[in-house]
């Protein structure tokens, strides 16, 4: 069905599209989604046109046929944190609930690229999580089993097979944190996270999705505990299902509801090196501080770590964090302090209390809220997308999802994947 | 990088101080029965606005003390700083 109308209405990505177009000057292309002015009307609402609330809306129309579908975004569509992640894509999660939810959206990203009809790039380069220290090394082999034991791939390897794969990194033997192995998932790695959200937003608007874009929520109508519509910058809009997916903003949304989450929202940098030739095969990460790393294909370093450590709304980040970021990679792998950077930019983090994403319904009938997604928001992308729209659809969390439910705070049920206690971002 | 008046100290580097949260959650009264409610807002629930934000600091790196400081999370201005049992 869904196969159907995308040929029938949509013009399909393909190297015979490609050569037919380039004949004709590239002037015959469709566009890849449309600028519509919303309805008076919607049978669902997604506020926030980033990876999860495309992917919502996709799956929505997709999965349970529901088409009658706006998307409103205060800015556009792909301009916050699925454009500003480090794009990253892993399933490595000692929890039942995280592993089996992350490792159902590792099947999905495998079949991403065909699926969307969009090459999302995806690179299933393999993550390395270094250990420099033999508890350290037994703490992964305990999540290693973990993993395999829920059908998620882990590899523990030692100090030499680190080095067969990271050669460049630091094994002297003088170092303040020797390398003693490391656990590794083969089958994670990377995409192209601007092509996800353009890729779903595509698909999404060919089966009568509204994305409507420069269109801010400023208020909710909310009334006998049910809710009717959003007041936007575009006027009002009336839905009995609506569905919050805004990340950093989702405590800006739920103060105009009188709602207060177990949520906090920190800003987290990244930042590229100039290109240089392919050095770095896989994922890597620092195992004595918080720093990951990875090539892109344009030769560009990708890293990232610590949060700037306050609550800030600002999307750009300070220095000294960025400093002690470095200073970590470049324990890592010196060759970093030869790079010159080439960019830095910063993103507003829905930190939750337990380090564990929320979705699920809320006090307010027909309110769902996906939010709590902390550093890592982009892999979860289409697993959280499939699973909020079957929440919202059938009015019940999937039990891929019925874990990050919100009264878990309440009720004693955390999943403190990191075994940190609550707040883990206050160091 | 953040320039913290400390209450105590004067002026100083964002890099002598560490961050405490949010100044306004109170802890429940001791020896008194506590609902899952007050329980929940002091251990969970934030307000976390965008704007104004009364927050803790320690002067972890200068005199050690914790302070109150009201910062604009939008913009990073500081625009007042306290010693700890001072109320704004």
């Amino acid at each position: 069905m869904p196969l159907l109308i995308l040929k029938i209405y949509m013009q399909k990505y393909s190297v015979f599209n490609l050569i037919k177009n380039a004949l004709k000057g590239h002037k015959d292309w469709e566009v890849a989604w449309k600028n519509p002015t919303p309805k008076a009307e919607y049978d669902v609402i997604i506020i926030g046109g980033g990876g999860h609330g495309l992917a919502t809306a996709y799956y929505l129309a997709k999965e349970h046929n529901i088409t009658n579908v706006a998307i409103v975004e205060k800015g556009w569509i792909g301009g916050g944190n699925v454009g500003r992640n480090t794009t990253i894509v892993r399933s490595n999660y000692m929890h039942d609930e995280n592993g089996l939810f992350s490792e159902f959206g590792m099947d999905l990203w495998r079949n991403m690229s065909q699926e969307l009809n969009f090459n999302v790039m995806f690179s299933p380069r393999g993550i390395i999580n270094l250990a420099h220290s033999d508890a350290q090394m037994n703490v992964f082999s305990r999540r290693g089993n973990s993993m395999r034991l829920n059908g998620i791939d882990a590899v523990l390897l030692s100090r030499e097979e680190v080095k067969k794969f990271i050669p460049m990194a630091d094994f002297s033997e003088n170092v303040r944190f020797p390398i003693f192995g490391g656990l590794m998932q083969p089958s994670a790695g990377t995409a192209r996270h601007d092509g996800v959200a353009w890729g779903y937003a595509r698909q999404a608007d060919s089966m009568g999705v509204d994305i409507i874009q420069h269109c801010e929520v400023t208020g909710f109508d909310v009334d006998n505990g049910k809710i009717k519509g959003i007041q936007t910058s575009k006027g009002n809009i009336k839905a009995k299902k609506i569905g919050l997916c805004v990340a950093g903003s989702t405590n800006i949304l739920a103060e105009m509801l009188n709602m207060r989450l177990p949520v906090e929202t920190h800003l987290l940098q990244a930042c590229v090196s100039e290109p240089i030739k392919p050095i770095l095969d896989h994922v890597v990460t620092f195992g004595a501080g918080h720093f990951y790393c990875s090539q892109s294909d344009k030769g560009e370093m990708v890293m990232g770590g610590d949060l700037d450590g306050y609550n800030s709304y600002a999307q750009r980040g300070n220095l000294p964090t960025l400093q002690h970021v470095l200073t970590e990679g470049i324990a890592m792998l010196p060759f970093l302090s030869k790079l010159k950077m080439l960019r830095t930019w910063g993103g507003i983090m829905d930190m939750s209390m337990d380090g564990s994403p929320i979705i699920d319904k809320t006090h307010i009938e027909g309110l769902y809220l996906n939010c709590g997604w902390c550093y890592g928001g982009f892999k979860a992308t289409p697993a959280s997308g499939w699973t909020f729209a079957h929440t919202i659809a059938q009015d019940r969390p999937h039990e891929l999802n019925a874990g990050y439910s919100l009264n878990r705070f309440s009720t004693g049920h955390l999943l403190d994947e990191k075994g940190l206690g609550t707040k883990t971002w206050i160091s | 990088m953040l320039h913290i008046k400390c209450p105590h100290c004067g002026l100083r580097s964002q890099n002598e101080f560490s961050y405490g949260g949010d100044a306004t959650v109170k802890r429940p009264e001791l020896n008194k029965e506590v609902s899952d409610q007050d329980w929940d807002n002091f251990v969970y629930l934030r307000k976390s606005p965008r704007g104004k934000h009364l927050e803790l600091w320690q002067h972890i790196s200068g005199c050690r003390q914790w302070i109150k400081v009201e910062r604009d999370t939008l913009t990073h201005e500081i625009f007042k700083t306290l010693k700890a049992n001072e109320e704004i």
